[in-house]
């Protein structure tokens, strides 16, 4: 099973402490190693990036930045054997920060991609 | 948290952790046998507290140390056994013994050098192929008895018995939790890349409707895969064997046609082929070809590689039409070299007729036929009537296609061949 992990949070008052980045490409090579992790980058701000929208027949375009309180900082795919194991990779980065930037509020949405075993085969 | 929601996360946690548990476990007792048991052990402990006490805040943490503490009672255990023979009434197992600063190390060191000793015993060449396979995925894929069992559509008693025996054989045979050495290297990372391969080939022909745990093997294998392309980064065929399962693999929800049939590749949607599989394929059978280029002996390049690079010709295709039919005409003649097969030969049959015509290809399938090795393989007289076809002798071919229908024993393929010679 393939999952996808995106984290939210608010754009921090503050720059990460020194250590989460090595601390975080240190899990990821864990990730990788135990064949978990297929690809995983950081996201830039929403100003850099744009909004397609389809709304009542008419297609726009808005350039960000987007007004959400939360951005999108990250994601990662996992392949993995359940839900709860894509959870626990989650619950590792998420143990990092809780750990070395206190301060920080975030959270990771874990998303099943859909693969084979989602689909019956065709009647 | 439920019960059960705990017990998913016990077994996610047991997926992830077991591994490395056993391997550091296996490290300091010198025996995988044993050490396996010790880290169940400790799966069972987490089962049982876990939904009194709530999972804990550092759940690999956790089973480490209750792994770790495991091993050292059952070394205290064996040293006052052995003690107690002669010295009755000292205590022998004080904080200094060394054992325990061992275990210690052992789980919280680098792992790497351990995870491969693991592999590589789990995979030893003195076990029966099954009892590989069994304490592989014990062992390295965190699988329960009952799993093994369901994959291998063997009784879970069958699947017990092997992991049972593989240890005793290990035991028996007093097989070092080493690495192997330069000089029999090559064999024995062979029966490794035998094992993750075999494991991968029982999930890929599992037929649509069978248990999920038989597509699953499909995963596992390709994730031992990449595991060990992380521990042996310099080995070409082990970058070949995964770039080979990775782009297979992409075609699995393509190779499942209407009523579950098997779709064969010519004839599969290529929409449906996924995309990030075949591009890690791609690049894993790059760093095998620059691997085996940069070796000095001309024999570098293996079976799994030429095998990959065939695959890969297909997966960059965006239609049989479009197809390097010469190239991989080309790569199973390479492979007939490295691994002489009548069914290479005919595979390269079908290539040489899409690349050069068909009459070429003909004249390969009737040299293969004169040899005779193959002379009751359906796909033999089924190839032959294509070519056949193709040529317009519908006679001859007809006959061909009649003849595989007969020789067949698969009832799917049966009314393929019917339908072919039918439609003539």
């Amino acid at each position: 099973m393939r999952y996808l992990t995106l984290l939210k949070s608010t754009q921090p008052s503050e720059p990460p402490p020194s250590g989460l980045m090595e601390a975080i490409m240190n899990l990821g090579a864990e990730a990788t190693a135990a064949g978990a992790l297929l690809d995983s980058a950081g996201l830039s701000p929403s100003a850099t990036g744009a909004r397609v929208q389809l709304q009542a027949g008419d297609l726009s375009v808005m350039d960000g930045p987007f007004t959400e309180a939360k951005e999108f900082i990250s994601y990662a795919l996992y392949q993995v054997h359940s839900r709860e194991e894509a959870v626990e990779w989650a619950s590792r980065f998420m143990r990092l920060h809780q750990k070395m930037w206190p301060s920080w509020e975030g959270e990771v949405e874990v998303l099943k991609v859909m693969g084979p075993e989602d689909f019956a085969p065709p009647a | 948290m439920t019960d059960s929601a705990i017990h998913r996360t016990v077994e996610a946690l047991w997926r992830i952790e077991s591994a490395r548990l056993i391997a550091g476990l296996a490290r300091v007792t010198r025996d995988v046998g044993l050490a396996e048991e010790l880290a169940q052990d400790a799966l069972v402990t987490a089962l049982e507290q876990w939904p009194r006490t709530g999972v804990p805040a550092n759940p690999a943490g956790w089973l480490a140390t209750t792994a770790k503490n495991r091993a050292i009672d059952v070394h205290r255990r064996h040293v006052v056994h052995d003690r107690k023979l002669e010295i009755i009434g000292r205590s022998v197992a004080d904080d200094h013994d060394p054992f325990v600063a061992e275990v210690d190390d052992a789980l919280d060191d680098q792992i790497g050098d351990d995870l491969l000793r693991l592999i590589f015993t789990a995979c030893h060449p003195a076990l029966s192929m099954d009892a590989r396979v069994a304490l592989t995925l014990r062992c390295l894929g965190g699988l329960s008895t009952d799993e093994i069992a369901r994959a291998f559509l063997v009784p879970e008693a069958t699947a017990a018995q092997r992991i049972v025996r593989a240890k005793r054989t290990l035991a028996g045979k007093q097989i070092a939790f080493e690495l192997p050495g330069p000089k029999e290297m090559s064999e024995r990372l062979a029966s490794v890349l035998e094992v993750v391969f075999l494991i991968f080939n029982a999930g890929y022909t599992a037929t649509a409707g069978a248990d999920w745990m038989r597509p699953a093997l499909c995963e596992e294998a390709l994730r031992l895969g990449r595991v060990l392309a992380g521990l042996v980064p310099d080995e070409p065929e082990v970058h070949g064997l995964v770039a080979l399962m990775e782009i297979q693999a992409s075609r699995s929800r393509a190779r499942i046609g209407a009523g579950g049939y098997p779709v064969l590749l010519a004839d599969q949607d290529r929409r449906l082929w996924d995309r990030l599989l075949i591009r890690r394929g791609l690049a894993a059978l790059a760093r095998a070809e620059e691997l085996a280029l940069a070796k000095i002996r001309p024999a570098a390049i293996g079976p799994y590689t030429v095998q990959a690079a065939i695959a890969a010709c297909h997966a960059r295709a965006d239609s049989v039409a479009n197809t390097d039919w010469a190239q991989i005409a080309a790569l199973y003649g390479v492979l007939g070299r490295l691994w002489s097969s009548p069914v290479v030969e005919l595979n390269r049959a079908v290539a040489v007729g899409m690349a050069t015509g068909p009459a070429e290809g003909l004249a390969i399938v009737d040299a293969i036929a004169a040899a005779a090795s193959l002379a009751d393989y359906p796909q033999l007289s089924a190839v032959r009537g294509d070519l056949l076809a193709k040529l317009g002798r519908i006679d001859e071919a007809r006959v061909e296609f009649e003849r595989a229908a007969k020789l067949t024993r698969n009832a799917q393929e049966q009314s393929v061949f019917l339908a072919r010679a039918a439609a003539l």
